[in-house]
């Protein structure tokens, strides 16, 4: 073969050999940013992140996050200096809403990430061999299922006692069955797929089809999931945290802040509120981001 | 050319699709008229507008991002573009009814044929004044006589099975049933056998043909299939990348194919009934609807193409009720015969 | 080049009343392919054909029979044998545009049986990858696209290019144009050709076309659920059909011609079940000359005549006499 005329192959540059992906990319952002509430929802978890990662070094009252107490100045209504108004030990709630954000962002990653950990190679296991294993994963799965999550949560936290870690455990462990059903369901489809028996009649070992024709395909459904999972999880913790038997109070976290809040209500409506509007947009944005992803990544939309 | 009025023109057509990379220009200029009584093959690849054509004259496509940018598509003299929906619903069914490729895709699998075919009967009474219009049991009795009428085999048993206890051949003669239950003038079948095996392909087709016959319906078949053009209808209308190219009686267009396209076209297939050496291709590709070549769309992939090809070729007629719309059509006709 | 002895391929479906409800999808085979000849499979659906070819690939369990390929008797696979089949025998789809992971770089999908079996890696292997772009007419530049990106026949000639990567010597093509456009399925039609003839490949050919097998094969079987009722050279089949059904078949089409042959009236009825399958003649209930008694009763003998094989009751008499 004629070298000069293989190197252009042998060494095509960055931008070429991955064209097609950066074609495909912008055709994303592109059809992304036409969506607005979908933009929105990008905006709000942009926001999130960004005060989760500088929140310690933008507070105006840095030490009111561990529960330092300034009775003189307990619930003060909103005004310039206290811009959500003061606590019942006269903590400053803008301080404590924003550091809120950054366990808030800890407990949503942590329980999609293990759920998913502990999902995706089930579902993708039960999917792909089938048989009594496949009965098994799907059986264990479905009486997972049929629990509440919450209240299966509410138990797991119960027993294991209160506490932000328990209860981050707990969610992970009822969040995990929803991966088992969407992978299973997604490999069971995608077995069968043309592709995929071409990959096997080529000698194609199992483990290559999982790896590489399987799992790769499945990836924008798990991330649409996962997207809203945060937001689901991020309500799951705030109502364990509610309940006494997340986050234990001072610490900063919208669940419990709004637990001790609620006695207060109405005539200290500040308190509560904005902790509550925080997990309400934040829930709202995680949302929108995976509608809007699920708009881009499935093709049945695009054309 | 001076018959009976036509059942159905479409006159000067335009329809254009709003898309994410464009405007498709999917429909440019098309225009043919049907006689009463007539079937009319409309052939072309995929892309080539025909299902398009079709979906327009039923109403059938949803706007945006379809979007009628001109033309007339006259039915009995009434123009559908302007209609309005309601009219539209009144004429879908009682005047023109369709059938589809896949009738699986257009039957309710929960219900059973007995009880979608007396809803659609019923429905089409709502156009009838009050006093002639069925109950349900007349309908009921109607919906057996329509399912003989296709030789579905025990009609009284079938009314109670679900489509998918049918096999395609018989759900495509229970979807023809529906279509005519409103009795209309012009039945539009969109590649009504593309996915029945030839055996049963060859029994819808002789029912298709036994039902004009007898019912003196008006026919417009849209197919890929040259064969099946030939052996069901009387006209044929080449349509290529929105455009139709050529317009012939079916033994014209199979004798004396005039356009360059109809022929790479008649040669690209093999022949079942004769053994063949070689078979010619059309070199190239369907130009992208986005941006459509400048003059005649098919000068890209023409062996004849010249300079004047890049203008908009002129219609001209070739021989009586044989129109072309190339430059080098008489050359073409010549070289072709 | 490939050898079936009596293949059968049964499903299992479900449990009806705790009874078990076989299809028999392939009931007792036997072809012979020599190497080298483009074999025609035809057939309607339900027939079968598809189940064959995917049963030689071992993409299906074999139930009963025997497989041979390349003179090598394969109906079961140890890890040596696999490897060697899936190098000499490969397969092109029907449907080109689920035949590639929608993932996977055009780059990557043709690479795949190289990277499985060769130790071919990196640019050799992206070389090699263009050259065999090449050889199905694609230029360079669809390396990096994706199958979106291509056009159908574009994505047929990728899956012809992947297929004839490991240089195999036994293609089996499963309907690969009927997805495909009229004027792109001439192209392909025209490129499978040139290809087995300058590659020497064995082509089993899985149609329901009649005239793209006539066009394409030497020798054809015609299937009719799950059996073989005819086979013989191409053009004496297709001029002499002999079984009703082969017939009848052939009448069925219609020709893109000014003027239709009389063809009578077309077959009655449908094509049974696989799973109910009718005693006797499997055709019998569509067939113009059924002999009541016989064809009902008896399952009619396999009669051949030179390469020529027909299966029906009307000349077992024939052979008698």
């Amino acid at each position: 073969m004629a070298a000069g005329t293989q190197d252009a192959a042998l060494a095509p540059s960055f931008a070429e050999r991955h064209a097609g992906t950066i074609r495909a990319l912008r055709l994303y952002a592109r059809t992304f940013a036409r969506n607005g509430s979908a933009m929105l929802g990008l905006a709000i978890v942009l926001l999130f992140l960004t005060t989760a990662a500088i929140g310690p070094w933008i507070v105006p009252f840095p030490e009111d996050a561990a529960g330092a107490i300034h009775l003189d100045i307990k619930l003060q209504p909103p005004d310039a200096v206290h811009w959500f108004g003061t606590d019942e030990v006269g903590n400053d709630v803008f301080t404590r809403v924003v550091l809120g954000t950054r366990v808030t962002l800890q407990i949503a990653c942590i329980v999609t990430g293990v759920a998913m950990l502990i999902g995706v190679p089930l579902g993708m296991i039960a999917g792909f061999v089938g048989g009594w294993v496949q009965e098994a994963i799907m059986r264990v799965t479905d009486v997972f299922l049929s629990v509440p999550g919450l209240v299966l949560a509410i138990a797991i936290v119960g027993a294991l006692g209160p506490g932000i870690v328990n209860a981050m455990l707990a969610l992970s462990l009822v969040w995990w069955p929803g991966y088992v059903r969407l992978v299973q369901a997604k490999t069971l489809a995608l077995k069968n797929e043309i592709y995929v028996q071409a990959a096997r009649s080529m000698g194609a070992s199992s483990l290559r089809i999982v790896f590489v024709h399987i799992l790769p395909n499945c990836t924008s459904p798990i991330m649409v999931k996962a997207s809203m999972d945060m937001g689901m999880a991020i309500l799951g913790a705030a109502s364990l945290g509610f309940l006494g038997l997340g986050a234990q109070p001072p610490f900063p976290e919208w669940g419990a802040m709004i637990s001790v809040a609620r006695t207060y209500l109405p005539d200290w409506w500040w308190y509560s509120f904005f902790p509550g509007v925080a997990i309400a947009v934040t829930v709202l944005g995680f949302n929108l981001l995976g509608d809007g992803l699920r708009d881009i990544l499935d093709p049945k939309h695009r054309e | 050319m001076t018959g009976p009025a036509p059942l159905l023109s479409v006159q000067d057509f335009r329809l254009e699709f709003d898309t994410f990379d464009g405007v498709y220009k999917a429909i440019d200029g098309i225009g043919f008229d049907l006689a009463p009584g007539e079937s009319l093959g409309i052939v072309g690849e995929t892309g080539c507008g025909k299902s398009v054509t079709a979906k327009s004259v039923m109403g059938l496509l949803p706007s945006p991002p379809a979007r009628v940018r001109g033309g007339r598509i006259l039915f009995d003299g009434e123009d559908l573009l302007r209609v309005g929906e309601r009219r539209m619903r009144a004429i879908r069914g009682n005047e023109i009814a369709m059938i589809f490729q896949d009738p699986m895709t257009y039957l309710n699998p929960v219900f059973s044929i007995g009880t979608q075919l007396v809803d659609v009967i019923l429905a089409h009474q709502r156009a009838r004044p009050r006093a002639e219009r069925m109950t349900r049991e007349r309908a009921r009795d109607h919906a057996v006589e329509m399912l003989r009428r296709v030789h579905l085999p025990n009609p009284e048993r079938q009314l109670d099975s679900y489509p998918y206890q049918l096999s395609g051949g018989m759900r495509q003669r229970v979807l023809i049933a529906m279509a005519l239950s409103g009795r209309p003038r012009l039945l539009i079948a969109d590649e009504p056998t593309t996915a029945l095996d030839v055996t049963i392909q060859a029994q819808i087709l002789d029912l298709i043909g036994e039902l004009r016959r007898d019912l003196g319906l008006s026919v417009v078949m849209i197919t890929h299939d040259l064969g099946v053009v030939a052996s069901v209808c009387d006209r044929v209308v080449v349509m290529y990348a929105g455009q139709i190219v050529e317009d012939a009686p079916v033994a014209r267009l199979f004798d004396h194919p005039a356009h360059p396209y109809t022929r790479g076209l008649l040669a690209a297939v093999p022949h079942p009934g004769r053994p063949a050496a070689s078979l010619s291709s059309i070199p190239g590709s369907l130009p992208n609807l986005l941006d459509p070549p400048a003059g005649c769309r098919f000068h890209g992939r023409c062996p004849l193409a010249g300079d004047d090809c890049l203008r908009p070729p002129p219609t001209t007629a070739v021989a009586d009720g044989h129109r072309v719309a190339c430059w080098r059509a008489m050359e073409a006709a010549d070289a072709g015969a | 080049m490939l050898a079936l002895d009596g293949l059968k391929v049964h499903f299992d479906v479900s449990r009806r009343r705790g009874e078990k409800v076989v299809v028999k999808a392939v009931d007792g085979v036997t072809l012979r392919l020599r190497k080298g000849e483009a074999f025609g499979l035809v057939g309607e659906s339900g027939s079968g054909k598809s189940t064959i070819g995917k049963a030689a690939l071992h993409l299906v369990p074999i139930t009963g029979g025997r497989l041979e390929i390349g003179g090598e008797e394969m109906t079961r696979l140890d890890r040596r044998a696999e490897r060697r089949l899936r190098r000499t025998a490969q397969m092109i789809f029907q449907d080109p545009h689920s035949a590639l992971n929608p993932r996977m770089t055009i780059l990557r999908s043709v690479a795949e049986p190289l990277v499985l079996h060769t130790p071919l890696r990196g640019a050799a292997l992206t070389a090699r990858v263009a050259a065999l772009l090449e050889i199905v007419g694609l230029s360079r530049q669809f390396l990096y696209r994706y199958p979106h990106e291509l056009s159908g026949g574009q994505k047929q000639r990728v899956c012809i290019a992947r297929a004839i990567a490991l240089e195999p010597e036994l293609l089996i093509l499963d309907e690969p144009t009927s997805a495909l456009d009229v004027s792109v399925q001439s192209q392909i039609l025209e490129f499978l050709k040139k290809l087995q003839a300058d590659l020497g490949l064995t082509y089993l050919f899985i149609s329901h076309n009649l005239a793209v097998v006539r066009y394409l094969c030497r020798r054809v079987a015609v299937m009719y659920l799950g059996v073989i009722v005819e086979e013989g050279e191409t053009e004496a089949l297709f001029s002499n059909p002999r079984h009703p059904y082969t017939q009848a078949l052939l009448k069925a089409v219609p020709y893109p011609q000014a003027v239709q042959p009389d063809r009578g009236s077309p077959l009655q009825g449908d094509i049974p079940s696989p799973v109910d399958l009718p005693p006797g003649c499997r055709f019998h209930k569509r067939c113009p000359a059924f002999i009541p008694g016989v064809c009902d009763r008896h399952e009619p003998p396999q009669v051949r005549d030179g390469d020529a094989m027909v299966r029906c009751h009307l000349f077992a008499d024939a052979a008698r006499t």
